[in-house]
């Protein structure tokens, strides 16, 4: 079985604090982290792996240079291959131009029987690209993925809805975008490590996937950032006086009794 | 400049499971309605809406504002499926050419949106908490609530493209989105940030049935059950107050006494995305970026140290109450009532005073 | 010379850190109230291939140098100085002498099961009259036909009871002194052999240490480790090489009190502003720093050393007496700066506070070091 899973490398939004007096996002010493949805695609993808021997699992993501980094972990924790898609061309790109960018990486990389990717990246929490590859490779998609199990030419999974779930049958190949409660994904294993640093990544650019370059980039994009910019910050609140928490309780409660809260 | 003028209209993909439609849409239909008025074109609001033997919904959705409702009915969109959504309505798009595409991001929302703008090469922007026409009006917005500068916009400006806001990096970073050289527009909208409209009753609109082709090879997902689940569903976003709980409550024991406080309250419970990662509480609680974005009236935060990501989901809430011992977190600055102390002391003392 | 790590190292640091906070974290506090083996994390650890880390891949090791492996003990010690020494004593008290010793039989038969966690190895010197004094061992063994048989006891095993194999040092020849010494690899299963008592400790209470008993303990011939009266030179070697580990437990659990009085000095107020401001404070931390980050080179100069084929006794004596030296000062100083909550066990500089005492003591206490040092300095 050949597997694609599709990573990106994200700043720890977790970590990402704002600074009080310019309300600008603080991104120095935030580390940068394998997407965490996407761990879960890798894992299930490592999963189908370690149940079928001789499956291999290529992970593929575009980014920057550093990205490479990422891919590293990803074949530490028992990927077999990694690719980047690495140009200046494909800079800017939205979720549009990504998946032109990434179907046309994974149609280079060979034909796949299933491609796995996160539900969506914390940065950008679109959750569009998934299903954008699905729609460019001409493939069904299942998005949401919580329970997943291979049956000969067919996949089983179960998508989470919002008030309960449904159980899905698709033929192989397919894409599925996997979310948190998929499963728990492994550690990087120490042989896994010294097999990693020494792995050589592929990286491609735009001309070695042949993608049409009127379809990737910030020109090509559909969508254009309008503006950016922080909230307002709040004025200061009030901190609760009382010497006992009791005394804050009733200081509180009579305070939102006075605007009528309560 | 590409002409677009035989675009019109905004369409809400009217959402429904079971024959009862997403609260989601009736907010969005509230939306459009204030759009197509601001395009002052005689742009209309239209609803879209999908399945078999779903006609009968149209009166609901004009009720809420739909001046339009275009019916897809085929057996083979009886339950939902990527593949049989996407095609009939692309192929409803491609027919009537809508100016605007509004989906709520639901779970069905979200995948079945990337799908069709892929197919129609357009762009989409995700999880909007802002739309804007007038440009007047989106130039208050920002004055008012934003810190960006007004530099290049001009009040007079009659352009009609679609502003899209939606909050980045896991919240505190806003961007505006536009498309401007594709048609449609389409975006998908958080639920719970809209405003549905009154209800009118007997209000009545245009049905159009659209033709929908489908044939079972289509369809490359088989749907072997639907489960709806046996807990009720949380409805934070309906809520009036909220009693949130992180972990700083230190154990899932923690979650009894927030339990206890939102029935003597009479809110709902709510959780960070700290507390769901630790198993202390189903993920169906979570608020936040990657939870549900919620404004109740109250809202109460504690033991949550306010990570963007949890911020994000509830700092439009009317009032923020938060107790935590560390004065210093982000939740205690952006409080609008801070109690510094032991959460487990001062929330009984809350709820002994709450119905006094 | 370079003072970067390399993108192996990076990865291990990485991903220890996440585990230890993930997985052994949450643990580290009951492990130690309850006195406790941590068999499931150690059993993940071993999946990941830390139970045989700095040893070949043709005998089940990970590969890594052995500076690779220190920074691992040292990464794990700052959430937990138990787990630290678990795998420490099982790889170079256990694995490194029949790695280095072992006829090849031996090492085919022991090595896999040991470099893959499948069982783990301890390490028997101490005896209730010999410790530093090595040449006081009175456990004994005798041939009898195909068969050494053991008599005595030892104690403060480390793994004791745990352990599947064993490093046993016992006379052989009492009238030569230590060179009457021999080591035997002594199995759980032996006949005669037993563990009839734990010790309660005072820290590091997740590592169990516990007395063995030898009474006519029969095992065959070829369990001879190493020839017959070298046993003291194995037992003196394999010490060198577990005292780097030794030292990387103690910067761990340093390196852990500091960042922990960091978080804690940030957050608490008293007089209205926070710890961290009060210069008396806030500069003591810096002698801290200057303290770990002095330990830490001389521990990875003593690895470099060792992984370079240099002579490394000297250093790694040198390097577990300013680790374990820093880690005392600095655990001290933790407990101080967190005041009373340092002294209740809800803060984990109180663990920290008494997991470092034994790094003074045990694998050659810091007098040890001090007369290892002083002979080269005056030879």
């Amino acid at each position: 079985m050949k597997i694609a899973v599709c990573v990106k490398q994200v700043p720890d939004t977790t970590e990402i604090r704002i600074n009080p007096e310019t309300g600008t996002l603080i991104r120095d010493g935030v580390p940068s982290i394998l997407n965490p949805d996407d761990a879960n695609a890798l894992e299930e993808a490592l999963r189908v792996k370690d149940n079928l021997p001789g499956s291999e699992v290529t992970v593929i993501t575009m980014g920057p240079p550093q990205a490479k980094e990422m891919l590293q972990e990803c074949i530490a924790m028992g990927a077999d291959d990694a690719i980047l898609l690495s140009d200046r061309a494909l800079g800017g790109s939205d979720t549009w131009a990504t998946s032109n960018a990434l179907a046309a990486g994974i149609r280079n990389a060979g034909s796949f029987d299933l491609i796995l990717a996160g539900r969506q990246a914390i940065d950008g929490d679109t959750a569009q690209v998934g299903p954008q590859i699905a729609e460019k490779l001409g493939l069904p998609q299942v998005t949401y993925v919580k329970e997943f199990s291979l049956e000969g030419d067919y996949v089983k999974v179960k998508r989470a809805l919002e008030d309960g779930y449904e159980v899905l049958k698709v033929k192989l190949p397919c894409v599925l975008t996997a979310i948190k409660e998929l499963n728990e994904p492994r550690y990087m294993s120490v042989p896994g490590i010294l097999k990693a640093a020494k792995h050589d990544i592929k990286v491609w650019n735009a001309v070695d996937i042949g993608v049409d370059l009127t379809t990737v980039g910030l020109k090509a994009s559909p969508t254009n950032v309008f503006k950016s910019f922080t909230p307002k910050p709040k004025g200061e609140g009030i901190a609760v006086e009382g010497d006992t928490p009791k005394e804050k309780a009733a200081s509180l409660v009579n305070a939102l009794k006075e605007k009528h809260l309560i | 400049m590409k002409d677009f003028t035989e675009y019109k209209n905004i369409w809400v993909f009217a959402e429904q499971r079971q024959g009862k439609l997403m609260n989601v849409t009736l907010e969005l239909i509230g939306e459009g309605y204030k759009l197509s008025r601001e395009r002052g074109d005689g742009a209309k609001v239209c609803a879209v809406i999908a399945g078999n033997g779903v006609s009968p919904l149209a009166d609901e959705l004009y009720q809420y504002g739909a001046d339009m409702v275009y019916v897809l009915e085929h057996p083979l969109l009886t339950q939902y499926t990527t593949d049989g959504y996407a095609k009939a309505i692309t192929d409803a798009i491609n027919t009537y050419k809508p100016e605007i595409v509004l989906f709520g991001a639901t779970h069905i929302g979200r995948d079945l949106a990337p799908r069709i703008a892929a197919r129609l090469n357009t762009g989409l922007t995700a999880d909007c908490t802002r739309l804007d026409i007038n440009v007047s009006n989106y130039m208050d917005y920002l004055e008012e609530n934003t810190t960006a500068s007004l530099n290049g916009l001009d009040r007079n400006d009659q352009s009609k493209g679609l502003k899209q806001t939606r909050p980045a990096f896991g919240g505190n970073l806003m961007a505006t989105i536009v498309t401007p050289n594709t048609r449609p527009q389409m975006a998908t909208v958080r639920p719970g940030v809209m405003t549905k409209r009154e209800k009118i009753q007997g209000a009545k609109g245009e049905l159009i049935k659209a033709e929908v082709d489908l044939t079972p090879d289509d369809i490359n997902v088989e749907v072997l059950e639907v489960v709806k689940a046996a807990k009720e569903m949380v409805s934070l976003t309906d809520a009036k107050i909220i009693c949130s709980g992180g972990r700083g409550l230190g154990d899932p024991e923690g979650f009894k006494l927030i339990e206890e406080f939102a029935s003597t309250v009479g809110g709902v419970v709510g959780a960070s995305r700290a507390a769901v990662d630790a198993g202390w509480i189903d993920p169906i609680h979570q608020v936040g970026q990657t939870g549900t974005t919620v404004k109740p009236e109250i809202y109460f935060a504690c033991g949550i140290s306010g990570a963007i990501q949890h911020l994000a989901g509830m700092q439009t809430s009317k009032i923020i109450v938060a107790i935590n011992k560390d004065p210093e977190c982000p939740m205690m600055k952006l409080a609008d009532y801070s109690i510094e102390g032991d959460l487990k002391k001062v929330i009984p003392e809350i709820m002994a005073l709450w119905n006094q | 010379m370079e003072f970067s790590y390399s993108r192996e190292q990076q990865m291990v640091k990485q991903m220890l850190k996440k585990f230890a906070e993930n997985e052994i974290a949450p643990i580290a506090a009951e492990i130690d109230e309850k006195a406790v083996y941590p068999y499931a994390t150690i059993g993940k650890l071993a999946e990941l291939g830390l139970m045989g880390m700095p040893f070949p891949p043709e005998y089940g090791g990970a590969g890594t140098d052995y500076l690779t492996y220190i920074m691992a003990i040292e990464e794990i010690s700052k959430v937990d100085a138990s787990h630290g020494v678990i795998i420490q004593t099982h790889n170079a008290l256990c694995c490194w002498p029949i790695y280095t010793y072992g006829t090849e039989a031996q090492k085919r038969k022991y090595l896999p099961d040991l470099l893959s966690g499948k069982k783990l190895g301890a390490f028997g010197l101490t005896e209730p009259n010999a410790g530093t004094d090595a040449a006081g061992t009175q456990t004994k063994a005798y041939l009898d036909g195909n068969e050494w048989v053991l008599n005595g006891s030892k104690i403060f095993i480390s793994g004791g009871g745990i352990a599947e194999v064993y490093i046993i040092m016992a006379m052989t020849d009492k009238s030569k002194g230590t060179k009457g010494i021999s080591a035997f690899i002594v199995e759980k299963s032996d006949p005669g052999f037993s563990v009839p008592k734990h010790e309660n400790k005072m820290g590091i209470r997740g590592s169990i240490a516990a007395e063995l008993v030898f009474e006519d303990c029969r095992i065959p011939k070829d369990r001879l480790l190493g020839q017959e009266g070298k046993g003291f030179k194995v037992a003196m070697t394999s010490l060198d090489v577990g005292r780097l580990g030794i030292a990387a437990q103690a910067l761990g659990i340093a390196q852990g009190a500091f960042d922990e009085t960091v978080k804690y000095m940030k957050q608490r107020k008293q007089f209205g502003k926070t710890l961290n401001k009060f210069q008396a404070l806030s500069f003591e931390m810096a002698s801290m720093k200057v303290k770990i980050d002095g330990a830490r080179y001389l521990l990875y100069d003593a690895c470099y050393r060792r992984d370079q084929g240099l002579p490394a006794s000297v250093p790694a004596a040198e390097a577990k007496l300013a680790c374990s030296e820093a880690a005392s000062y600095v655990v001290d100083k933790a407990v101080q700066f967190h005041g009373g909550y340092g002294y209740i066990k809800d803060y984990p500089v109180e663990r920290m506070y008494r997991d470092q005492k034994i790094t003074e003591i045990y694998e050659g206490t810091s007098e040890v070091m001090k007369m290892v040092m002083s002979g080269e300095i005056f030879k």
